[in-house]
C-alpha cells in the first residue's frame, strides 16, 4: 500500500530525551499472531507470492520490479538498434533495385520472412530518417538520392503482400542448405534436418506444418510428417526472376513472347523446385533412422505372423492326414465286419434251410408213422391224401412253427399221438384262419 | 495429446474464466484487461448447468431447460455439486423431476437416452460435466475466435480436495487445462476490486452467494489487495429453489380455488411447467413490481393465469428472505465480528437480483456499511457475473505464467502466514487526550506495509512520517 493516509490529528509530545530515528517508544505490546491461509487471487495476491519465493521485502521488490519495467523499454529500444551497413550496399544504383536484397536494404535481414508489417514500417522510417537526400544535402554531400530510392523501392515491395511473397519465393538467404551426409553423421541428424524444414515450411499453403520431431517420435508422427512433405502443396512461384517484358508500344509480337517465355520459365523453376524438394526428402528419409527401425519393427511384426501361420498351416495339414488315416481304417473295419456278418447270415439261413428240410422230414415221417392214420394198409389214395394235407399244412406256417411242431411229432410212434397232434395243429390253424374249414380233413 | 489439457505453453493460451453452477454456468474473459461476461450462442450469460437428450442430439442451457417438460428422464439437472462426492454423501432432491443420480460402484451416474437408438446408457457424473464444460468452452472460443485452452474454475469455499480433483479431470477430459480454482466469494470480490474506479483500502466483506440451490456466505479481509477468509457457512435450506416453491405452492393454491380437485403439483407435467413458469415469474417481479403467470393448459388442458404483485410475493416468502438474513448474521458471529465491523457487503448469485434480500440486509447493517445489489446501490454488478469475472481477471493474471509456477506460488508455503490479530498503530493527540489511531488493521497478513502521515508534535522537528515495515509479527 503505497498511498498514505494522512490522519489530521497530531502526535503527542515527544519527550524531552528524544533522540530522533533511533529512539522507539512502545506503547503497549503487540499480541501474538495467527496463521491463516491468504486467498491465491488478485494482482496484490502475485506480488506477494514474488515476495516470498524470491524472499525480499517490499522495497526490495519494488526496485527489482521497476529494474524489470526499464530494462524491458530498453531492451525493445536494443532490438531496433540498427544493423551496420554494408558500404558496398550504400554504393547501390536504384535501378537494379531487381538485385537488392530488400530486408538488408532495410536492415532486416536477421528477420527476413518472419519480418512483420509492423516492423517493416519502422525500420522504413528509421532508415529514410537517416538518409533522406535533404539530409544529405544540408550536411553538404551531393545530392545522391540513389540509395534513398533503394529504400522506398524495399518499402514498397516489402509491404505489398503480393509483391513480398514473390520476393520471398527467391529469398535465397533465407534458405537452409539441407546437411551433407558428412554433417549429418558427425552432428545431430533431427536438429539440422529439422532447421531446413523449418525454413522451408515458409512456402507452406497449410499452416502449421507437422514438425520433423526427434529419435523419440512415434511412427504416425513419422508417417505423418513425410507424407505432408511428399504432397507438399507450395505457394512458392517465381515471378520476380521473370524478365522485363517491354511495353505494349513497342512490338506486340514481341511482348507476346516475352510473356510466354516468362511463363515458361516460371514453370520450369516451379518443376526445379518440386525436383529440388523431393530429392532432398528422399535423401533425408534415407538417412531417417527412424524408418528404419520402424521397418526393422515391422519386418518383425510380419515374420512372426508369417511363422504363426505356416505353423498353422503345417498343425493343419497333420491333423487332416491324421483324420484322413482314421477315416480309412474305420472303413476298412466297416468293410471287413459287413463281409463276415454276410457269411454268418449266409450259414444260418443255409442251417434253417436243413432244420427247414429236416423238420419237414419229421412231419412227413410222423404220418408215415402213424400209418397214414388208415387202420390197415394205407390205400396210395389215402396215402396221397395224407400227405397232400401235409404239405398244405406245412405250406400255411412258417420254418419256427414247422419247427415246433416237428419237436412236437419227434419221438411219437404211437398213431393215436401222433394224430392229436396234427388234429390240434389243423385246429390252431383253423382258428388262426390261415387253414379253412374242411380243409387237411384227413389230418384233422 | 492425453496431456493436452495439463501443459500448454503460456504463449499458446487462451485463458477464460468459469463460474460452474449448480443452477447457472457463466464464461467470461478479459478484452483489455476488462472482464467480459460472454453470451452462449442462444445469447444467454446465466447458462443454466443443463444437459439434455433428444434422439442423441444434445441440447444444453435454456434450450434443456425447456425441455424438462417433456423430457425429463433424458434431462441431467444440478450435477456440479455431485462431482467427486460419494454416492451417500449427496443430495439428490433437486434431480427429482429430471433423470436421478444411481449408485455405480461407488460412483454417481445417471441412464439417459444418448443415442438414437439402442439402449439408455449409464453416464458418469464427471463424463456429464465434461459434455457440459465441452459446451461451455464451445462457445466461448466461438466469441474470442480462437480456441480456448486454458480456465480458470470458480468453486465454492467448502469443495473438497476430491471434489477439486474430480473437477479438474472433467476439465482436462473436455481438452480444458485448469489454470487455478479459486474460491467463489473471493472471486466476486475480485470483480468488483478491479473496476478502475475502485480503491485499495483495508475492509471487511461479507459475500453472500445466493444461488439456486444453495446459499454460501464468506467472511472476507481484504488487507491491502490480499484476501484471507475469516469464516464461511452454507446453507442448502435457503435459497432460489425455495422461491421458486413458495410462488409454485402459491399459484397452485391459486389454481385450486378455481379448478377444485385438480392440483398441478400432483402430475409431472404440470408440476414441471408451474416450476419453470415460477421461475420466470420470480425473475420478472426482481425488476418490475408486478409480474404475470400464465401457463398454458397448466393441469388437465387447463389454462392458467395471473398477475401477482412484489408485495404479495414478498408477504408469502417471508420465511426464507428472514432465513437469509440469520444466515449472514450467523457467519459474522462466527467470525467473532459485528456488524459494525462490516465495511461492505456483496450480494452475488442469481437470487441476489431480489429487491427485498438486499434491503433486508441493508437493514441489519449499518449506513456506513456498501450493500453492493443491484436495487441498493446503481454502481453495483450484476450478481450473476461476478464470480465468472472474477475467475476471467484471475486468468489474465496468471495466463502467462507456467503451470509450475502457479502451482509453486499458490502452494500452502507461500498462502500460509501470519497475521495479526489486532490492530498496531500510533498514538495521536485529540480533544480528550491521547487517542489510539490504527495503522495496520487486524487480520492482515505479515509482512505488510503502511504508510499514514501524521502532523508533527507542537515541539519538534517540522514533520515527521511514521512508516511501520515488519517482516515479524510475532
Amino acid at each position: 500500500m503505497a498511498t498514505a493516509t494522512t490522519v489530521s490529528r497530531a502526535l503527542p509530545s515527544l519527550p524531552s530525551d528524544w533522540s530522533a530515528e533511533k529512539d522507539f517508544k512502545p506503547v503497549g505490546s503487540i499480541t501474538a499472531s495467527t496463521q491463516r491461509t491468504i486467498e491465491p487471487v488478485g494482482p496484490h495476491f502475485l506480488a506477494h507470492a514474488r515476495r516470498a519465493r524470491h524472499k525480499r521485502t517490499f522495497s526490495e521488490d519494488d526496485r527489482i520490479q521497476a529494474q524489470e519495467r526499464a530494462q524491458k523499454i530498453e531492451k525493445d529500444e536494443e532490438s531496433e538498434e540498427s544493423e551496420p551497413e554494408d558500404p558496398m550496399m550504400l554504393q547501390r544504383e536504384a535501378k537494379d533495385w531487381k538485385s537488392q536484397d530488400h530486408y538488408q536494404v532495410l536492415g532486416l535481414s536477421k528477420y527476413r520472412w518472419k519480418a512483420t508489417e509492423d516492423q517493416i514500417k519502422r525500420a522504413h522510417r528509421k532508415k529514410v530518417l537517416k538518409h533522406h537526400p535533404d539530409k544529405k544535402a544540408a550536411q553538404g554531400s551531393t545530392e545522391d538520392d540513389n540509395f534513398f530510392k533503394c529504400i522506398q523501392k524495399a518499402t514498397e515491395v516489402l509491404l505489398d503482400p503480393v509483391k513480398r511473397r514473390q520476393f520471398d519465393s527467391v529469398d535465397e538467404k533465407a534458405d537452409v542448405d539441407p546437411p551433407t551426409k558428412k554433417e549429418a553423421a558427425k552432428g545431430n541428424y533431427y536438429k539440422l534436418w529439422s532447421r531446413v524444414f523449418k525454413s522451408e515450411a515458409r512456402f507452406s499453403k497449410q499452416q502449421p506444418v507437422p514438425l520433423f520431431g526427434d529419435e523419440k517420435s512415434t511412427k504416425e508422427e513419422v508417417d505423418g510428417f513425410y507424407n505432408f512433405w511428399y504432397n507438399f502443396d507450395s505457394w512458392r512461384s517465381f515471378e520476380y526472376l521473370d524478365e522485363d517484358v517491354p511495353d505494349d508500344n513497342e512490338n506486340r509480337d514481341q511482348k507476346r513472347h516475352m510473356e510466354r517465355k516468362n511463363a515458361n520459365a516460371r514453370k520450369k523453376k516451379k518443376a526445379e523446385d518440386n525436383t529440388r524438394l523431393r530429392k532432398m526428402l528422399d535423401e533425408c528419409s534415407t538417412g531417417d533412422e527412424r524408418i528404419k527401425r520402424f521397418r526393422q519393427e515391422a519386418n518383425a511384426a510380419k515374420n512372426k505372423k508369417k511363422f504363426e501361420k505356416e505353423a498353422a498351416e503345417k498343425k493343419a495339414k497333420e491333423e487332416a492326414r491324421l483324420k484322413k488315416e482314421a477315416e480309412e481304417k474305420a472303413a476298412k473295419e466297416a468293410e471287413e465286419k459287413a463281409k463276415t456278418d454276410r457269411e454268418a447270415s449266409k450259414k444260418a439261413k443255409e442251417a434253417a434251410k436243413n432244420a427247414l428240410k429236416k423238420n419237414k422230414r419229421v412231419l412227413r415221417g410222423s404220418v408215415k408213422d402213424a400209418n397214414y392214420f388208415a387202420g390197415g394198409d394205407a390205400s396210395p389214395a389215402q396215402i396221397d391224401a395224407v400227405l397232400n394235407d401235409v404239405e398244405l399244412v406245412q405250406g400255411k406256417i412258417d420254418a419256427d412253427e414247422v419247427a415246433a411242431l416237428a419237436s412236437k411229432l419227434n419221438g411219437l410212434t404211437v398213431a393215436d399221438e401222433i394224430k392229436g397232434v396234427w388234429s390240434s395243429e389243423v385246429k390252431r390253424l383253423v382258428d388262426a384262419g390261415k387253414l379253412k374249414e374242411g380243409e387237411a380233413k384227413n389230418l384233422a | 495429446m492425453a496431456e493436452k489439457g495439463a501443459g500448454v505453453a503460456p504463449g499458446d493460451r487462451c485463458a477464460i474464466g468459469i463460474s460452474f453452477g449448480n443452477s447457472y454456468s457463466s464464461i467470461a474473459c478479459t478484452i483489455d484487461d476488462s472482464p467480459v461476461v460472454i453470451a452462449n450462442e442462444d445469447g444467454d450469460r446465466q447458462i443454466p448447468t443443463l444437459l439434455s437428450y433428444v434422439d442423441g442430439e444434445e441440447y444444453t442451457g435454456n434450450q434443456a431447460k425447456a425441455l424438462l417438460v417433456r423430457n425429463p428422464k433424458n434431462t441431467v439437472v444440478a450435477f456440479k455439486d455431485f462431482l467427486g462426492q460419494d454416492f451417500k454423501s449427496i443430495d439428490p432432491t433437486h434431480c427429482h423431476a429430471a433423470s436421478h443420480p444411481e449408485d455405480k460402484n461407488g460412483s454417481i451416474c445417471f441412464t439417459i437416452q444418448d443415442k438414437p437408438e439402442g439402449e439408455a446408457s449409464t453416464v458418469t457424473v464427471s463424463e456429464i460435466s465434461t459434455r457440459y464444460l465441452r459446451r461451455l468452452v464451445q462457445s466461448a472460443s466461438d466469441y474470442i475466435g480462437k480456441t480456448v485452452t486454458s480456465a480458470v474454475v470458480a468453486v465454492p469455499t467448502n469443495f473438497g480436495e476430491k471434489q477439486r480433483e474430480a473437477l479438474i479431470k472433467a476439465a482436462q477430459e473436455a481438452d480444458l487445462e485448469v489454470l487455478q480454482l479459486i474460491n467463489e466469494p473471493i472471486a466476486s470480490v475480485l470483480a468488483y476490486d478491479a473496476r478502475p474506479e475502485a480503491t485499495l483500502e483495508d475492509k471487511i466483506i461479507v459475500v453472500a452467494d445466493l444461488g439456486g440451490t444453495r446459499s454460501d456466505v464468506a467472511v472476507v479481509a481484504s488487507r491491502g489487495g490480499l484476501y484471507t477468509l475469516l469464516a464461511t457457512a452454507h446453507d442448502y435450506e435457503y435459497a432460489g429453489a425455495q422461491l421458486d416453491k413458495v410462488l409454485m405452492d402459491h399459484f397452485a393454491k391459486e389454481f385450486m380455488k378455481k379448478n377444485a380437485n385438480v392440483d398441478p403439483r400432483e402430475n409431472a407435467r404440470s408440476l414441471a411447467k408451474l416450476k419453470a413458469e415460477s421461475e420466470a415469474t420470480k425473475k420478472a417481479l426482481s425488476i418490475g413490481t408486478n409480474a404475470n403467470f400464465s401457463v398454458e393448459s397448466l393441469a388437465e388442458g387447463i389454462d392458467f393465469q395471473m398477475t401477482i404483485n412484489r408485495l404479495r410475493y414478498e408477504t408469502i416468502a417471508r420465511k426464507v428472505f428472514e432465513g437469509f438474513n440469520r444466515l449472514v448474521e450467523g457467519v459474522i458471529k462466527k467470525a467473532r465480528l459485528d456488524v459494525l465491523d462490516i465495511d461492505e457487503v456483496i450480494l452475488s448469485g442469481g437470487t441476489s437480483h431480489t429487491p427485498r434480500i438486499a434491503s433486508n440486509l441493508r437493514s441489519i447493517f449499518p449506513a456506513t456499511t456498501t450493500v453492493l445489489a443491484p436495487s441498493t446501490s446503481p454502481s453495483a454488478l450484476n450478481p450473476s457475473e461476478l464470480q465468472a469475472r472474477g475467475a476471467a481477471l484471475q486468468a489474465s493474471l496468471i495466463q502467462e505464467y507456467e503451470s509450475e509456477d502457479i502451482d509453486q506460488s499458490t502452494h500452502p508455503a507461500v498462502t500460509t502466514v501470519k497475521h495479526i490479530s489486532n490492530a498496531i498503530g500510533v498514538l495521536t493527540l485529540s480533544e480528550d487526550g491521547e487517542t489510539f489511531t490504527p495503522v495496520i488493521a487486524p487480520e492482515t497478513a505479515v509482512p505488510a506495509r503502511r504508510t499514514i502521515h501524521v502532523d508533527a508534535p507542537k515541539e519538534g522537528g517540522t514533520g515527521a512520517q511514521a512508516q511501520g515495515e515488519r517482516v515479524e509479527g510475532g
